[in-house]
């Protein structure tokens, strides 16, 4: 059943208008890997599964109780050949699955950099928000990710408030934001188009809009990105401490004084330490509510001037 | 966020029922939320009219409440778990219905049927009501029922300690309902992950509500599991060896280890958790040196043996029903026994498997996703020996059938998408997503409730002396089979379109079709609801009808079917003596397997007693005080718990007697009764004809 709604799937994916968001629509290698790896583990694991689906309305009719023809074995409990199959089918199965398993999840590990020189890319979680600090190029978006197609990247997430995790699924998997903590996802664009990106963990009521539009550029238009966000206003402490209200994007915008539209937010970013600074708050020998600076490590206040 | 701490009424004042978020604001949401409070109020002022019009108190109390008889207390579990139940579903229906309504854009508001914080407390009070209050009562409470009976024993090894483990159930069930009517519920989920639900982000009463329920009916589930263990090892009849008990047995004994192990994991993670949101502890905070991955962690040593000890007891249930309605001996008895004591070992080194995508490095991932995998082999064995046993059968299709062929077809489904999930590099795609929670519905559901349901149908006449209608039986079970495909198989399409879980809303329209799917199967849902209690009171209506004095309606093999339906207090007469596995077929092979015992004697039966109510009530009050900060009524109800305690262990405990005269009549008029009935074919099992009382020359299994 799930199999041929697998199968059937892709083609009901209709509209291209819309920045995908689903790793059966790889726009590079390692959700190419991960899907591959699906149809890989649903093939395997058919041997199994096959036979119950298939047998069980066999066996129904066959073994009816009013069939005439069908034998009756009532006393029959026990088969030295059939229980040899019964426990060595699947051990076999697992074996296989074992083995690839072992091999995809080594192959796909986020830690592992894709290849030379990764673009570095810093993302901080908020509530219900993302800020993504190119330190290399000096800038900082609200909610945009954008890369070079075929340049590796490293992403290092953290986040400024309670856990998250970050999904940009046509790319690559998610991986948990903590803070305090910094986690990896490396990947790379293999084709321009846009991806959507999300948290996967609920934080609260805004977590249905913490979406973030991920751009993989030619490198030409990548480089008149950088420049396009190298005039914006720049990121300051200021600044950032009003991102850290709990407030969606839309709203982010109207405390900045800009349209309340849900377009992402550029930044000059020349703190190229204001990603490590967000991770050091939360490694004070104080207790909560004493660290002052970006924010504090408190409960962050209510963003967006008052009720929608 | 209140405040102020009320010397008298803590934190509780007249602005915390959705009353008042009504008045304040008339939308979609705040009705939904008066509406269901309404109907908790409704419900309860009619159960109170009811009991007093029909003068239903005393018996009440008298022959259940302070029962301390294990099949009772069996019985009320599984209605405990029916009540919460129809709120699990409605509220599964409501989300449904909200997600079908909640397509938005990213500049606007959430819209659609309830509001994202409603919609939250939606979520967590769903999962927690089916996980710890649906799901747990469902099988503590048809073991508490089956267990004495097929072990060939008068009831459990520790009768009251029983009674206070329904009532600390109870108590925590309580606290969920009335956080309907009294604040609001956590929206951290049924997992509660700090540091969201630390007193920082989530403050107030919500997440409090959850950890009291939680850690009341938890000591309860643990106090199960030492009661079923010691049960099992001490109390099985004379010449029932361990490998002559009936599989349900087995898996019970795998669910009481289980229990015993895994439960205080949940105790420690929920205390901690209580000690940084009361006492300014900071074990999973941000700040101040705690760490929220210990939370995961240590939740998840109880959460991943919790599932297996959940499903557990419903591969016990197919056990005994594949081979009764096939009349055939069950396939690989010791092969099932192997596979149910292989899982709730590995069940415990898998955990790992729920955080995956938290960062920890490959070989660990590569080990617990491995480790998964290998949980695969005895669960198919298990399946394939089920279909070894309806293999060269005489199969009828009775509504517990139905059950298994709808767990067949679906349960495999969800061990696919199990093992593709043990897979790290595609959990870090799917984590999270709706694709997991089309996953543990479909192992839960299918496994869980199908096997619950199909053992309530199968041990009724066992019960109540009359069996259930097969027609609205069978009509339920399609229903319930109809509503979960179309609930839950459009679930697995979002996840892998990258939904993910717990959305208030969300913005791709090419979700919308498969909403519209999944909202139907919530009204398919709602329709086997009210179906399943269609059938309770048609079958009622009917019951001299469906009567089976005879007390063996499907010419069963295990020991509970020798004794009359209803079954009497002390379950047998005499204490059997087992000579085979599934003694009572052998009898039957044997010929006239109803010649009554040689001599009666007295029997001794546990006395009634008021010390479970007690407890449950102060445990109650203990859970809802301290929820609302009521310091003085918090150490009043301990009080009341220690003073219980120790007024119960200063007593001198004398058993009931039941004298061998009452004994010896009631079983005769029984022997007489099997006299008068004609013996039914199996192929008029459905037909009136059944009393009870098969053709004994049709057994061969």
């Amino acid at each position: 059943m799930s199999a041929l709604i697998l199968t059937m799937w892709p083609g009901a994916a209709t509209a291209e208008t819309l920045a995908t968001q689903s790793f059966l629509q790889p726009m590079g290698p390692v959700a190419e890997e991960q899907a591959a790896h699906l149809l890989r583990v649903v093939a395997i694991t058919m041997i199994v599964i096959l036979p119950v689906l298939v047998g069980v309305p066999l066996l129904l009719w066959r073994y009816r109780l009013n069939s005439d023809k069908a034998k009756y074995t009532p006393e029959w409990e026990y088969s030295n050949k059939l229980e040899l199959a019964l426990w060595g089918v699947p051990i076999i199965i697992v074996v296989v699955l074992a083995s690839w398993l072992w091999y995809s999840t080594s192959k796909l590990d986020p830690y592992k950099p894709i290849g030379e020189n990764p673009l570095q890319v810093q993302a901080i979680g908020l509530d219900w928000k993302w800020v993504f600090i190119y330190p290399e190029d000096g800038v900082a978006t609200v909610n945009e990710l954008a890369i070079p197609v075929g340049r590796p990247v490293e992403l290092t997430l953290t986040t400024d408030t309670v856990m998250q995790s970050m999904l940009i699924a046509p790319l690559t998997g998610q991986i948990y934001a903590m803070p305090g903590m910094t986690t990896k996802l490396n990947f790379s664009a293999t084709r321009t188009g846009t991806a959507e990106g999300e948290n996967t963990q609920f934080n609260g009521t805004g977590f249905g809009r913490q979406k973030f539009t991920v751009i993989a550029l030619d490198s030409d238009r990548y480089d008149a990105w950088v420049s396009d966000a190298r005039s914006a206003p720049t990121l300051d402490d200021a600044t950032y401490t009003i991102l850290r209200r709990r407030s969606v994007l839309a709203e982010t915008r109207t405390d900045l004084g800009l349209t309340k539209d849900a377009t992402p937010i550029y930044f000059s970013a020349p703190d190229t330490a204001l990603f490590d600074r967000v991770v050091q708050k939360y490694h004070q020998s104080r207790t909560a509510h004493t660290v002052d600076e970006l924010g504090g490590t408190g409960l962050p206040p209510q963003g967006g001037g008052g009720p929608e | 966020m209140i405040q102020q701490t009320n010397p008298i009424f803590g934190r509780l004042d007249w602005s915390v029922t959705p009353y008042t978020d009504l008045l304040n604001k008339v939308t979609s949401s705040t009705i939904v939320g008066a509406g269901a409070a309404t109907v908790l109020v409704v419900g309860a002022i009619g159960a109170v009219a009811l009991l007093t019009w029909m003068r239903w108190w005393k018996p009440l109390f008298r022959d259940w409440l302070t029962s301390a008889d294990a099949k009772k207390i069996g019985i009320m579990y599984i209605v405990l778990a029916l009540v919460m139940m129809a709120r699990g579903i409605i509220e599964g229906f409501v989300m449904r219905a909200h997600q079908a309504t909640a397509l938005g854009t990213l500049a606007a508001p959430e819209s659609g049927l309830v509001a994202p914080d409603h919609f939250a407390q939606l979520f967590s009070t769903h999962g927690t009501i089916m996980i710890f209050f649906v799901a747990m009562p469902l099988l503590i409470g048809l073991i508490n029922f089956v267990l004495p009976q097929q072990l060939g024993a008068r009831d459990m090894a520790f009768p009251v300690l029983n009674q206070v483990s329904l009532g600390m159930t109870a108590a925590g069930a309580g606290l969920i309902m009335i956080s309907l009517l009294v604040g609001q519920f956590g929206t951290g989920g049924w997992t509660m992950y700090p540091p969201y639900t630390g007193i920082e982000y989530s403050p107030g009463e919500g997440v409090d509500y959850w950890l009291w329920a939680i850690m009341i009916s938890g000591i309860g589930s643990t106090l199960t599991g030492m009661n079923f263990a010691v049960t099992i090892f001490k109390k099985r009849a004379p010449g029932m060896h361990f490998m002559r008990m009936p599989l349900f047995c087995w898996t019970s004994l795998c669910v009481a280890i289980m229990l015993i192990y895994a439960m205080p994991a949940l105790t420690v993670s929920s205390t901690m958790l209580l000690l940084d949101r009361y006492a300014g502890f900071h074990f999973f905070t941000n700040a101040a040196g705690g760490n929220m991955m210990n939370y995961a962690n240590i939740f998840w040593m109880f959460g991943h043996p919790e599932v297996y000890i959940l499903v557990l007891p419903a591969f016990g249930v197919f056990s005994e029903i594949s081979s009764t309605f096939s009349g055939k001996k069950l396939y690989g008895y010791t092969s099932l026994v192997i596979a149910s004591m292989s899982i709730s070992v590995i069940s415990f080194t898998v955990w790992l498997h729920h955080f995956f995508t938290m960062g920890s490095s490959v070989p660990v991932n590569i080990a617990f996703g491995i480790a998964t995998m290998v949980i695969g082999i005895p669960t198919g064995v298990k399946i394939y020996d089920w279909m070894a046993t309806m293999w060269r059968g005489r199969i009828r299709v009775t509504t517990p059938i139905v059950y298994l062929v709808g767990f067949f077809m679906l349960f495999v489904i969800g061990g696919l998408s199990g093992i593709i999930l043990a897979n790290p590099s595609i959990d870090y795609q799917v984590h999270n997503s709706t694709f997991l929670v089309a996953h543990f519905h479909n192992v839960i559901i299918p496994g869980v409730l199908f096997g619950m349901l199909a053992g309530i149908h199968y041990w009724f006449p066992k019960a109540f002396g009359f069996r259930l209608s097969e027609t609205w039986g069978r009509l339920t079970a399609y229903l319930f089979i109809g509503g979960f495909l179309c609930t839950f198989m459009p679930l697995y399409v979002l996840g892998l379109m990258g939904m993910p879980r717990r959305s208030p809303t969300f913005q791709n329209p090419d979700f919308m079709p498969w909403m519209y799917i999944a909202a139907f199967g919530g009204v398919l849902m709602l329709a086997a609801l009210t179906s399943l209690t269609w059938t309770f009171w048609t079958s009622w209506r009917n019951r001299e009808r469906l009567a089976v004095p005879g007390g063996d309606p499907w010419n069963g093999a295990t020991l509970e079917w020798s004794s009359p339906a209803p079954v009497p207090e002390w379950n047998f007469p005499h204490i059997p003596v087992v000579t085979a596995r599934d003694d009572w077929g052998a009898t039957k092979r044997g010929g006239d397997p109803w010649r009554g015992p040689d001599e009666y004697v007295d029997i001794e039966m546990p006395a009634n007693t008021y010390f479970g109510v007690t407890l449950a009530g102060a445990a109650f009050l203990l859970g809802f005080a301290m929820t609302w900060h009521i310091w003085w009524l918090s150490i009043v109800s301990l009080f009341t718990i220690v003073a219980a305690l120790f007024w119960r262990g200063l007593q001198v405990v004398e058993p009931v007697i039941v004298p061998a005269e009452e004994v010896e009549r009631a079983d005769k008029q029984y022997r007489d009764r099997i006299a008068s009935l004609t013996p039914v074919r199996r192929v008029e099992e459905e037909t009136e004809h059944n009393r009870g009382v098969p053709d004994i020359t049709e057994f061969a299994g």
